[in-house]
């Protein structure tokens, strides 16, 4: 299974979590990439926790369940809480800088932005967090071209909507350092 | 920029359907099968079919079966609690011969159990749901784009046998989402509604040809009057005590399926020509399976897949064929072993079964799968 890219994305339920699984799913369908997305969530509608999965690959995938995650996002402490103990070697793991960093995390393969704060004040939608945080991942992962990526936003957002959400990917964007994104790219094996 | 699109199991299910010419669909939403019925109170509307909200499982699959009825292919969706209100309507269909698709999208039970999780528990509920012998045909898919493709080989089925079918999906599937390029529905076969009248002469509503097992349909409610009932009936469709008539007719209903297994049963095989454990499984199960399968196989042993596609009827011929070169079984499946009491009555003490299963709604992983495989010393 060394060809798989698994990609969980865990918060609260109405954070959008499960959104940005399905865009990131989305993108990797029209770069012509493998992908099943799938997610678990509690029966209710908003709060609990919830979590999302990707799985990418190049390659027929079979198990569509992640196992354990080369890339995590995180955006409410419990999330991060539970979903850090089981991850893969080398994982990267994104949160919300307003949480706190498990010591036991490697700090090199740990990228702490301010998502939440971004979407809120620069974005001016607390709800844009999660299209924040898909431009911030795609920045440091570089899996889909930008184009590729909004494309994927577009078929997924409310006719109307494009400006505050391109926004938001940009936002997002310039969360990452040129150094970052160096040493977080992944190249699909 | 690839043709494919991004699509939900239950979406694939709304899309097959319609182009299997659904036009009406009557529901109760549940989890983890909302979507079939959002999708469809979305995309019937715009290809001139009905969705109706009913306010109960009950009253969703009697809509569905009136429907039917008067002459439009009809399908409710539901998941387990659901599908059990179904269970006495259901037998009304198969009694009456009424075609329809009843899709459960299969969750953790018992009773309202897991809501949001995964489970395949109602395989044996599709089966003796309802009471009385009757014949069940029922498919279940293990991807998006067999979800598409399947649905429409289950109204082809129900319109061909005059029966409901059942399109027994699990959470994994329904709510799982993969890209796919789905098929110009032209090249697949679409039955039609069988001709509303007899040739010239003129026949009762259920006479039945011999050599024959269906009748010929008349839509309800236009032209000739007829009679449509639950209770054992004549060619007239009127009820009858005769036992030699009832007799007839559930012999006739029981015998649409059992003659004709060659034509409904479809089964997917993977790495079976040399193998010596066959893992079995349906549905969603089949994703971990599989992943199993390439890597017990990448380890130099012989593993191979099972799948039954038609899970009932159970496809007996196909695994008796596979027994002579088997050392031993894993059944898997998201339940306490109900699949399993089939393999283990085909098998009949002459290969030996383990099984593999969950009750808890968590999925099965390869992992779980290739650790049985070392216990059973494969």
């Amino acid at each position: 299974m060394s060809n798989r890219y698994e990609m969980r994305f865990a918060g609260s339920g109405g954070q959008g979590v499960i959104l940005a699984s399905v865009i990131m799913a989305e993108a990797a369908v029209i770069a012509g990439l493998k992908t099943v997305q799938s997610q678990a969530y509690g029966p209710e509608a908003r709060g609990g926790v919830s979590k999302a999965e990707t799985v990418v690959s190049k390659e027929q995938i079979w198990y569509s369940k992640v196992t354990l995650p080369n890339f995590l996002l995180a955006l409410t402490q419990a999330s991060l809480n539970t979903y850090t103990k089981t991850l893969a070697e080398g994982a990267v793991v994104m949160m919300d800088d307003s949480l706190d960093c498990p010591a036991y995390l490697d700090p090199g393969r740990v990228i702490a932005i301010p998502i939440l704060r971004t979407a809120k004040e620069k974005v001016g939608k607390a709800f844009t967090a999660n299209i924040v945080a898909v431009g911030a991942i795609n920045a440091a992962l570089q899996l889909f071209t930008d184009e590729e990526l909004m494309e994927a936003v577009k078929r997924h957002i409310p006719a109307g909507t494009e400006e505050i959400n391109r926004k938001a990917l940009d936002a997002g964007k310039e969360l990452i350092t040129p150094e970052q994104a160096a040493a977080f790219v992944h190249h699909l094996g | 920029m690839s043709k494919a699109v991004l699509m939900q199991g239950n979406e694939a299910a709304v899309e097959g359907a319609i182009a299997a010419g659904m036009r009406v669909f009557a529901g109760y939403p549940i989890t983890p099968s909302t979507e079939i019925a959002e999708q469809s109170s979305l995309r019937l509307p715009q290809v001139g079919g009905h969705f109706i909200q009913m306010e109960d499982e009950i009253s969703s699959i009697a809509a569905v079966l009136g429907a039917s009825a008067a002459g439009v292919k009809a399908m409710t969706a539901t998941s387990g609690p659901g599908f059990s209100l179904m269970q006495e309507n259901l037998g009304y269909g198969a009694m009456a011969e009424i075609p329809c698709v009843i899709v459960d999208v299969q969750r953790a039970g018992p009773s309202t159990g897991l809501p949001t999780s995964p489970a395949q528990a109602d395989y044996m509920q599709a089966r003796w749901g309802t009471h009385g012998d009757h014949p069940v045909i029922a498919l279940s898919p293990s991807s998006v784009l067999e979800t598409y493709t399947l649905i429409i080989r289950a109204f082809n089925l129900s319109e061909k046998y005059r029966t409901p079918v059942i399109f027994l999906m699990d959470e994994i599937v329904g709510h799982m989402r993969e890209g796919v390029e789905l098929p110009n529905p032209n090249n697949l076969i679409i039955n039609q509604r069988k001709p509303s009248f007899h040739d010239g002469a003129n026949k009762q509503c259920y006479y039945v040809p011999d050599g024959q097992y269906v009748p010929a349909m008349k839509p309800f409610g236009r032209g000739e009057r007829y009679n449509i009932t639950g209770l054992a009936h004549d060619e007239s469709g009127f009820p009858t005590n005769n036992t030699q008539v009832a007799g007839k007719l559930v012999s006739r209903l029981l015998a649409k399926v059992e003659d004709n297994v060659d034509d409904i049963v479809r089964v997917e095989e993977y790495a079976m020509d040399d193998a010596e454990t066959a893992i079995v499984c349906f549905g969603g199960t089949t994703r971990a399976v599989m992943s199993a399968v390439l890597e017990a196989r990448a380890a130099g042993k012989k593993v191979g897949m099972f799948r039954p596609i038609t899970v009932w009827p159970f496809p007996e011929k196909q695994l008796k064929a596979r027994l002579p070169q088997l050392r031993n079984i894993l059944m898997a499946e998201h339940n306490h072993g109900q699949m399993l009491l089939e393999v283990q009555r085909i098998v009949n003490d002459g290969t030996p079964v383990s099984f593999l299963g969950k009750v808890d709604g968590t999925v099965i992983t390869p992992a779980e799968i290739l650790a049985k495989l070392q216990e059973m010393e494969v």
